[in-house]
């Protein structure tokens, strides 16, 4: 298991939003995370990138393998694609871009800036970075936002790769990315807490 | 740690950058001075080593919101936790760069406004001295608020509140051993002081900013 996760409660601002989830993916395999507006896919993600604290329960993911990718890009408009994919290269160690930006179809783009790109473009700039961090399990917040419906397909394609490279993915999204077999519905309503259950006081304020 | 360096700076220097503005900033206090003083030099140049000091210091302030608050806005500083990048890297990055775009800039101009002032040629150098040796304590202190109010909206109030105090004892060392060593006094003294609250905040407060970070960011 890439990803074991028992029993566990979060909360977002003292509300308790989620309990008793269990989610298990192997190697390969992809959990699609769905549930309406405010149910906590978002809190989840990030309790899983570590960037939560969580209300009780176990989380088992190796926290130097996950890449998340939340609602923002993390680009700057400012600078060139490029500059902006060689950028997050570096970070994480990597030498070229040109594969990375071949398969995300930003080869002509390389040399305009960000902050003049579309924001379907802007977000493929944003998803590009998964391919420079070479880490195996990847948490996706809404990845198809604002994506076009060939721009779907392709990165469709490259989760598929991802997983048959023995990758593994948590992907919160609404569209219909056209997964096989490999992949796992959960559906949070199923977890969501009791309305009325208040988290205690302090976690307002942690 | 040298990626996030090369690309602060080259977001600094590319338009809207924010690179000129605290130079611009000082460079406005400090011609200011001599219009509303008057012209008498004795004076002028009495005052030459506070106002340098105090310039630097507010031009400090302006620019240090900036540090987070973008990288926080366009989503950058959640990926950065999540790299494999330490956070007290991103700190020091954040903070030498903060000090090579706004206090290094202070340092060279600052021969050109003491001529404004009616200092001497041998008593600029105590001034570049002093804030040679004080600007990087400004800006590592100025990184520690800003990751403390990182993520509030607005928070450059708060973040002027906080920094000013810790700012106190670099102003005091800084503008005595400039005043000293104009007056022709010893400035040993001071000038170690103002070398250990640089040295010592440089040690603590990445360790303090990369906490503050993590908390605000949940």
């Amino acid at each position: 298991m890439v990803i074991s996760v028992r029993s566990l409660s979060v909360s977002r601002g003292g509300i308790s939003l989620l309990q008793g989830l269990n989610i298990e993916i192997k190697n390969g395999y992809m959990g699609i995370l769905q549930g309406p507006n405010g149910i906590g896919k978002t809190t989840l993600l990030r309790a899983l990138a570590g960037l939560q604290p969580i209300e009780s329960g176990k989380i088992q993911v190796s926290s130097d393998d996950i890449c998340y990718s939340g609602h923002l890009d993390g680009v700057k408009p400012t600078l060139t694609v490029q500059e902006n994919l060689e950028f997050w290269a570096n970070i994480f160690g990597f030498s070229s871009i040109s594969a990375v930006a071949e398969k995300f179809i930003l080869v002509d783009l390389l040399n305009i800036r960000v902050g003049n790109l579309s924001a379907g473009q802007k977000r493929r700039v944003g998803l590009a970075r998964l391919g420079l961090t070479g880490r195996s399990i990847w948490l996706l917040d809404e990845p198809t936002v604002s994506l076009d419906e060939t721009s779907v397909k392709i990165f469709g394609n490259i989760i598929n790769d991802h997983l048959s490279e023995n990758g593994s993915a948590l992907i919160a999204t609404h569209m219909d990315l056209g997964f096989k077999n490999n992949a796992q519905i959960i559906d949070l309503l199923k977890y969501q807490s009791k309305p009325g259950e208040l988290s205690s006081s302090d976690g307002a304020f942690l | 740690m040298i990626a996030l360096i090369l690309r602060d700076l080259r977001i600094a220097i590319r338009a809207g950058g924010g690179f000129g503005l605290s130079l611009a900033f000082f460079f406005i206090i400090v011609i200011f001075f001599p219009f509303a003083i008057g012209s008498n030099l004795d004076l002028l140049s009495n005052v030459a080593p506070g106002v340098l000091w105090v310039g630097a210091l507010l031009a400090c302030l302006l620019s240090i919101e900036r540090i987070f608050a973008l990288d926080f806005e366009d989503g950058t500083l959640d990926l950065l936790v999540t790299s494999p990048l330490p956070l007290e890297g991103v700190v020091i990055s954040k903070a030498f760069v903060h000090w090579l775009t706004t206090g290094l800039p202070l340092v060279c101009l600052t021969p050109f406004l003491g001529v404004l002032l009616g200092l001497q040629n041998s008593s600029v150098i105590f001034l570049i001295i002093s804030l040679l040796f004080g600007t990087p304590a400004l800006s590592i202190i100025g990184t520690f608020g800003a990751a403390l109010t990182a993520g509030m909206k607005r928070g450059g109030l708060l973040l002027s509140i906080l920094v000013l105090p810790l700012y106190i004892p670099t102003l005091i060392f800084g503008a005595e051993a400039a005043r000293r060593g104009i007056e022709g006094f010893e400035t040993q003294t001071s000038i170690l002081l103002l070398l250990g609250v640089t040295l010592l905040s440089w040690a603590i407060l990445p360790f303090a900013a990369a906490s503050a970070l993590k908390i605000n960011l949940r």
